[in-house]
């Protein structure tokens, strides 16, 4: 069956369309006096940041993540860089001398790179790691002039990683 | 000094001043106020949407080895806006037709132009070499008011033509919403003056502000000159002229494309409109175009309806009265400040009509297109018909 809509019946001021033009021109100069005295909802971006205001979960650039000795907790298994969506991650792992502190893991990342362009950041990388290396942290201004500038190496990654200390089991309730 | 005698001789004299206000109002009030109007139009409607604007680009000093950049509110953006759009690239698709696509920006931004050649605005600065002021307008033509509507429906033209030459849907639609609209309004436009005509007897613009002067501004008919006076037949006209006004207003934001009516170049439906094939420079000129076309109107308006560059007991350039007094005791003011005072009052009056269609702008959601053409056909016309033959039966029967 047809659903028959009304039309609504217009009273005359409202068929004239110019109080309701008035009217409209009333809202929007009150505003702009309102916002000519300084009252704007406007936030200033570069100096002022969402920093404070985003939620804990928030999932910003990927990066790598040091523990609380300065250990670099990713050992280059390369399963971020096999699961990244849209090949974001490349890896070239390395192995760590004998004489290193950290001897005792295997491998390390030479270097590790995120191409900021590509990712999308689903968070698959930080779900697969398994030594819980790569965070997808709050950062979200990411700017550059080029495309190489785009490109986080392992620095990058670190620095704006920093350091998560203590055990991060994700699958427990501590996550 | 002898030497510049030679200035003083009618003819040389009618071309120098000629020439210097051309110059004045190309470059010393148009240009300024498009770069203003739109640095206005976005500062405007972001205050009215509760956002600051452009409010960075300041004076560069840092490049001149300063600490700061002192931010000037954003005022460099007026400068800042052509430089960018003169520097980017000039892109022409292939498949346009060359010359009407050139020529069109250009057949967009000349006709408003023309138009501010008969308006009056101001009164008088010199006293020419044969006694007479020399009077604040281009050429003070006769058939002021005709040449107006004449000149600015040619802007059509260039839209038209953009649209066409583009060889694109989109702008050639909007292209053809642009004529038609243009000859709906037009219509409604000329036959809401007519009431002006009527009461003043002339359509030479001058005359018309000079008519204003003594008796009053069309839209608010009270006259100071020689004292306070108000003639109560008069009662009866102003809600009629109110009407004309309202007209004439409407249909000059439908002329100059402005918001709600400006269909040729919705984006939601057109892309971009007439003008979606053009960049750069040729997309800057359409800009130019439709803000000197909305200055031009304002114009229209204010010498119509508002007294021109009149404002009450403020004198004009020849200073023989004051304060509605024919007066004496201030002559030693100089004319030329008063005619100084008549440009920027006239200038005001601009503004704040540009500041009204910039206000409407972005409070008026726009026209469905047969919303659009119903207004025109239905309601204007017949409106603006019926209040010509009330304003002359004003003036036969209550006019004594
Ligand atoms: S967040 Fe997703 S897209 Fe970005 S690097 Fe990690 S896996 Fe790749
Ligand atoms: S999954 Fe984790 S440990 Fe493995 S390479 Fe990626 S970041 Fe390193």
């Amino acid at each position: 069956m047809a659903l028959v809509v009304q039309r609504p019946k217009l009273s005359l001021a409202e068929k004239l369309y110019l109080p309701a033009v008035l009217g409209g021109l009333m809202l929007t100069i009150r505003h702009f006096f309102k916002s000519l005295g300084g009252k704007t909802e406007t936030m200033q971006y570069p100096e002022q940041k969402w920093d404070d205001k985003l939620p804990e979960w928030y999932r910003g650039a990927p990066t790598l993540v040091a523990d609380e000795w300065g250990r670099e907790r990713c050992v280059s298994c390369q399963l971020c860089e096999f699961i990244c969506p849209p090949r974001a991650i490349t890896i070239t792992p390395e192995e760590i001398p004998r004489t290193d502190v950290w001897a005792k893991v295997e491998k390390r990342p030479k270097e590790f790179e995120i191409d900021m362009i590509r990712c999308i950041y689903c968070g698959l990388c930080e779900e697969v790691c398994p030594e819980q290396a790569i965070f997808l942290r709050k950062d979200y201004a990411i700017t550059g002039y080029s495309r190489a500038e785009m490109k986080h190496n392992k620095a990058k990654l670190y620095e704006l990683g920093g350091v998560m200390p203590d055990v991060i089991n994700k699958w427990n309730d501590q996550k | 000094m002898d030497s510049l005698n030679f200035l003083q001789q009618p003819i040389v004299f009618l071309v120098w001043t000629s020439i210097l206000k051309t110059l004045f109002v190309l470059f010393g009030a148009i240009l300024p106020l498009v770069s203003l109007s739109v640095f206005a139009e976005r500062k405007v409607s972001a205050f009215i949407q509760d956002r600051l604007g452009p409010n960075r680009v300041g004076a560069p000093a840092s490049l001149l080895g300063f600490k700061k950049d002192p931010h000037l509110w954003g005022f460099g953006q007026m400068v800042a806006d052509p430089i960018k759009l003169l520097l980017k690239e000039n892109f022409i698709p292939n498949s346009v037709n060359k010359f009407y696509y050139y020529i069109a920006p250009k057949l967009t931004m000349i006709p408003p132009l023309l138009v501010l050649a008969v308006i009056p605005f101001g009164s008088s600065f010199l006293t020419g070499p044969d006694g007479k002021p020399v009077q604040m307008v281009i050429a003070n033509i006769d058939v002021g008011v005709l040449y107006v509507f004449a000149v600015s429906s040619l802007g059509v033209y260039g839209i038209v033509l953009a649209g066409w030459a583009s060889n694109s849907k989109y702008p050639f639609l909007g292209g053809i919403r642009s004529s038609s609209q243009m000859i709906s309004y037009e219509l409604a436009l000329g036959l809401s003056v007519v009431p002006v005509f009527l009461i003043c007897g002339t359509i030479n613009l001058s005359q018309i502000v000079d008519w204003q002067i003594k008796n009053g501004w069309l839209i608010f008919p009270i006259s100071v000159v020689g004292g306070v006076h108000f003639e109560w037949w008069r009662l009866a006209l102003i809600p009629l002229m109110g009407i004309s006004f309202i007209i004439f207003l409407v249909s000059m934001f439908a002329e100059t494309n402005r918001t709600p009516f400006d269909l040729p170049e919705a984006e939601q439906e057109l892309v971009g409109g007439y003008h979606t094939e053009y960049s750069s420079m040729g997309f800057a000129l359409f800009f130019l175009g439709e803000y000197a076309a909305m200055i031009a109107g304002s114009g229209v308006i204010v010498t119509l309806f508002f007294g021109g560059w009149s404002l009450p007991w403020i004198p004009d350039g020849t200073s023989t009265w004051l304060f509605g007094l024919e007066n004496h005791v201030w002559s030693w003011v100089p004319g030329a400040f008063w005619g100084f005072v008549n440009i920027n009052v006239f200038f005001a009056k601009v503004c704040a009509f540009i500041f009204f269609f910039i206000w409407v702008r972005w409070t008026v959601p726009r026209f469905r297109y047969d919303q659009l053409m119903r207004l025109g056909w239905i309601y204007f016309f017949e409106i603006a018909l019926a209040n010509i033959f009330l304003v002359a039966a004003v003036l036969v029967y209550l006019k004594p």
